[in-house]
């Protein structure tokens, strides 16, 4: 099985890379490229993204084709994705970081600045947080609800469609924090930094 | 709910542990890998590493420790010490560490926060502020703690929020080392000041001190070295005691 982890020259996706190595053993033949080929004939992939809704997009458009190709894996193919943080913001018709920005699209909804209630949650909201399995998704296989998982942002996904939600978590207010619609899947937060547990999730994701 | 963290400290000199834990089966007491995948293993919430190498040449041993520890630690990994530019903290995060900490560049250079926290995202600029009591006010310290900026600490903070920086690492230069606990009124004050999370560090003896940074400092996480160095008390007895003082903690 080939999986490919998207690098479009955003942020820091080291820790996505090692951990996935980790899973993947020598079973897994995990790939790190933009090049829209080896997409195109990868079993599954990941979408990573850090920093802003706005950057990422900015940054994935730069290269020439790559939408047209994720859209065909993911809605005409509809193999697995996973997209993690900012990838899975991605997901999303509309940002709202920085600037309005147009999404993937690929899960309909927005992604809006987490309301801090004034300053009294401090943002981003940065560290270990329970969450709340809502729905059985193949990804939390073995992962029992109100596991600890790792975030950091300060934006979240309001899907429209209630049904894609499969995990929340409590701050300031309810927050989506993974979707699982077919063959699309996200956390907000991230697996390759939630320890064993973190681990377990990008197997179950290899295991598909 | 989001939980409290504990984050203990190793400071790496020349590549290796200088205040280290003292496990009698660790194989090398002074190998920063090994002891970050005990603290990992015992449940720290995230790894920092404070290099503290002077010459300029050994300086490149930190870029393999983190990339090495990065391959067996899967929380989160906080780099400082000796990080100058763009270009060091995107080698650092290249190896590996998921987040980095600007002590003496941010009051050098604001530039540095502010295009490295656009560049790679707010997420992993951490600004470490090392501030001494004069009068009823602080000041940044910067080199280590050897040069006093003259800068008033809660403004400064402020500033490095808007700067751009996603978290902040608060020392008090009075405290550290010391072992009497946190400066309180320090860590308070910055977090009111501030929307962005602030990380209590310098002066922790024992467990309480960890619960009145929290609970009293107001900070989100709490650093530690040599409360957890020495086998003195290990993370799962801190967060234990933290858990039965009503602090929510990850266990």
């Amino acid at each position: 099985m080939n999986v490919t982890i998207v690098d479009y020259k955003s942020g820091n996706i080291s820790s996505v890379i090692n951990s996935f190595k980790e899973v993947a053993k020598n079973k897994v033949n995990i790939e790190v490229t933009s090049d829209l080929n080896k997409i195109k004939s990868s079993d599954k992939i990941v979408l990573p993204g850090q920093g802003s809704f706005k950057n990422c997009i900015e940054a994935l458009k730069k290269i020439n084709g790559i939408t047209d190709t994720l859209n065909e894996f993911v809605i005409n193919k509809k193999k697995p994705v996973l997209g993690i943080c900012v990838g899975l913001q991605m997901f999303a018709d509309i940002g709202y970081e920085e600037t309005k920005t147009e999404g993937l699209g690929w899960i309909s909804g927005n992604v809006s600045k987490i309301d801090n209630q004034n300053g009294k949650y401090k943002l981003p909201h940065i560290g270990w947080n329970q969450i709340e399995i809502v729905k059985n998704s193949k990804i939390f296989k073995d992962i029992e609800s109100k596991s600890h998982m790792y975030f950091v942002h300060s934006y979240e996904f309001i899907p429209k469609d209630k049904d894609v939600i499969s995990a929340t978590i409590e701050y300031s207010s309810k927050i989506v924090c993974s979707v699982e619609k077919g063959n699309i899947y996200g956390t907000q937060f991230h697996p390759e930094k939630s320890d064993k547990l973190g681990l377990k999730i990008i197997e179950n994701f290899l295991k598909l | 709910m989001l939980k409290n963290r504990i984050i203990p400290c190793l400071d790496v000199k020349n590549g290796r542990v200088v205040k280290g834990i003292n496990f009698v089966d660790l194989k090398d007491a002074g190998d920063p890998v090994e002891q970050a995948k005990i603290y990992s293993d015992g449940g720290a919430d995230e790894i920092c590493f404070l290099d503290i190498t002077a010459s300029n040449e050994n300086r490149d041993t930190i870029y393999d420790i983190v990339e090495k520890t990065s391959k067996k630690c899967f929380v989160p990994l906080t780099v400082g010490g000796g990080v100058r530019s763009v270009e060091d903290i995107n080698r650092l995060l290249k190896c590996g560490a998921d987040k980095v900490s600007i002590n003496t560049a941010a009051v050098e250079n604001p530039k540095v926060v502010i295009d490295s926290s656009k560049k790679f995202g707010s997420q992993c600029v951490v600004v470490a502020i090392d501030a001494k009591k004069k009068g009823d006010k602080w000041e940044v310290f910067t080199h280590g703690g050897r040069n006093n900026s003259g800068i008033d600490a809660l403004e400064y903070a402020k500033q490095m929020e808007e700067n751009g920086a996603g978290e902040l690492l608060v020392t008090s230069m009075d405290r550290d080392g010391t072992q009497v606990g946190y400066d309180i009124n320090l860590m308070s004050k910055i977090s009111s000041e501030v929307n962005i999370p602030v990380i209590a560090s310098g002066g922790v003896g024992n467990l309480d001190h960890l619960v009145d940074g929290i609970k009293l400092g107001n900070a989100s996480a709490v650093l530690a070295a040599s409360i957890f160095h020495y086998g003195k008390h290990s993370i799962k007895e801190a967060k234990e005691y933290l858990d039965s003082k009503g602090i929510p903690v990850r266990i």
